[in-house]
């Protein structure tokens, strides 16, 4: 399972050649998780290089928002969960004794399926929820302005950052959800189906959303759609029964896999 | 045919017998505050909030003392249990799966089940007797019992119904898991909670069982700790056992200006719950 990002340069031009030398961002080695005796994600390994979206596909159940949540360790919170091997962020393991949990999720954004404002904070609070939370002062106006215009949000909300963030509709709460992860400026955008619940118009404003994100942050989005996939990502990692079958360049993926259960999945044959 | 007849009859029939249902819950509901304002209503004036009690047959006087002695009391037990209640109901919905939880959920639940005539003899032992004297702190201690099991049932039904995708929210944005449970669980589940305050305050106003050996009563103003204090229900109590006519009718409008109270507290938490967002939903 050695299926590296570095493995495909010709097909992916918009990847800086230098960056395949340098040392990747996200480094997964030999990655196992269990749910008690269930074993979600088996013995996976891959690399992200910087400033690029990996994405991550496979049917339900394949095991791919596990691998993810893995990333940032948001299985700390399963008492009956468990993880072996490395995951490492700028060459350094999360897995070992010394990372703290909570810096490492400030480093390591994430977004969720379902948009999940917190219901009691306006929008403006919301977005300023990260630094509030972890008692960070400063000047968070700014703060707001600048993530929510990453987001492609601001002009939408510029005169209501008082009302209720509930108030917004689906797509403009997923990308409210996408300024807040923003506004602590992490380093890797962790994305879980991040358009899944939402209409053509709200997932193609996302979907331009992570092609401007990609200059600064580098991203890892689970989807559901090839098609989206195919999209927005550089890389593509096709998971199946919670093995990494096969990742390369989305355009050798989606046009030339090496494996046949990608090839059958990306055709449509199943899943 | 006859069996669509026979479906509209029972359909009929039900709705009636809800109907009547109905109206037999409201019965005592309604008999109660007739009764309470049409008896009490004559004796409200201003001087009956503010004077203090007179002998029997002299014109006049009021409860003043205790009405201030029974907001003093729940006052002090709030301070004592409000805070107790409502961190022992966080702990029980983030902590609370294994024995101690288990332990302390199952203590709670029989509490809230215990007698209040019963909490009244604990704190008279647990702090009557050491004292040697009757006090307002005995009775508050009473109260505040009896608001901590209560308190922190329902705070931790409160929090278990706050969705998990919150606490993910909060935790991806690298927040702690105590500022976690605190700021955004809680925070999500406060409007829940003030209102159960509330009306575990509101049930508490109300008690006289607890109050009758811990703080006793008093005939003059008090507001020392360590001294026994009057309260709407125990003079409401008095009043209702004496032999006099005119001391019934003080009974009646102690109840009625108990009852405002408690209405108080509940419109309160209507008017505090609240959204202060627009547009929210």
């Amino acid at each position: 399972m050695n299926a590296l990002a570095s493995s495909a340069p010709d097909s992916a031009p918009a990847v800086a050649a230098g960056a395949a030398i340098a040392t990747p961002k996200v480094e997964v080695q030999k990655l196992n998780v269990w749910f008690a005796k269930n074993h979600a994600v088996k013995d996976t390994s891959l690399a992200v290089q910087v400033h690029t979206v990996l994405a991550v596909i496979g049917p339900s159940g394949c095991g791919k928002s596990t691998f993810l949540r893995a990333l940032n360790r948001m299985h700390d919170l399963v008492p009956v969960a468990r993880v072996t091997g490395k995951v490492l962020v700028d060459g350094q393991d999360l897995y070992t004794r010394e990372v703290d949990p909570v810096l490492l999720r400030r480093r390591v954004g994430m977004v969720f399926q379902r948009p999940n404002p917190f219901p009691t904070m306006s929008i403006e609070e919301n977005v300023a929820a990260g630094l509030v939370l972890n008692g960070i002062s400063g000047n968070h106006a700014e703060v707001v302005e600048r993530s929510l215009r990453k987001a492609a949000l601001w002009d939408e909300v510029k005169d209501r950052l008082g009302h209720a963030a509930t108030s917004l509709s689906g797509g403009q709460q997923q990308r409210l959800c996408i300024a807040r992860a923003l506004a602590i400026e992490p380093e890797v955008l962790l994305m879980d189906e991040p358009a899944s619940a939402l209409d053509p118009i709200a997932t193609a404003k996302i979907e331009e959303l992570i092609h401007e994100l990609k200059e600064h942050y580098t991203i890892i989005i689970v989807t559901h759609s090839m098609q989206q996939a195919a999209r927005v990502s550089d890389h593509t990692a096709f998971f199946y029964m919670g093995e990494l079958v096969e990742m390369g360049a989305t355009e050798q993926i989606f046009t030339n896999p090496k494996e046949r259960r990608t090839e059958d999945y990306v055709t449509g044959k199943f899943g | 045919m006859r069996h669509f007849a026979f479906r509209r009859f029972m359909n009929v029939f039900m709705t009636v017998l809800c109907g009547v249902a109905l109206v037999a819950a409201f019965i005592p509901l309604i008999s109660v505050l007739y009764l309470v304002i049409s008896k009490g209503a004559a004796g409200l004036s201003w001087d009956f909030f503010t004077q203090l009690p007179k002998p029997v047959g002299e014109e006049g006087g009021g409860i003043g003392n205790a009405l201030v002695g029974t907001l003093y009391m729940v006052g002090l037990a709030c301070l004592m249990g409000l805070p107790v209640g409502v961190g022992a109901g966080v702990f029980l919905a983030e902590r609370g799966d294994g024995t101690v939880g288990k332990t302390v959920r199952f203590v709670a639940e029989v509490l809230s089940g215990v007698p209040s005539i019963v909490i009244g003899i604990v704190a008279y032992a647990m702090v009557v007797i050491p004292m040697r004297h009757f006090s307002a702190l005995a009775g508050s201690v009473a109260l505040a019992i009896m608001i901590v099991p209560y308190l922190a049932c329902s705070t931790e039904e409160l929090i278990r119904v706050v969705p998990t995708s919150l606490r993910e929210a909060s935790l991806a944005l690298g927040v702690t898991n105590w500022r976690t449970s605190l700021l955004v669980i809680l925070r999500t589940a406060m409007t829940g909670v003030v209102t159960a305050c509330l009306l575990a305050v509101a049930r508490v106003a109300g008690e006289t069982a607890p109050l009758l050996f811990t703080a006793l009563n008093n005939q003059y103003w008090n507001v020392s700790p360590v001294q026994p204090t009057a309260s709407l229900t125990v003079a409401i109590y008095n009043y209702a056992i004496s032999p006099y006519e005119d001391w019934h009718a003080k009974a009646w409008t102690a109840a009625l200006v108990l009852l405002m109270l408690v209405g108080l507290l509940n419109l309160t938490s209507r008017v505090l719950t609240r959204n202060r967002l627009k547009g929210a939903r």
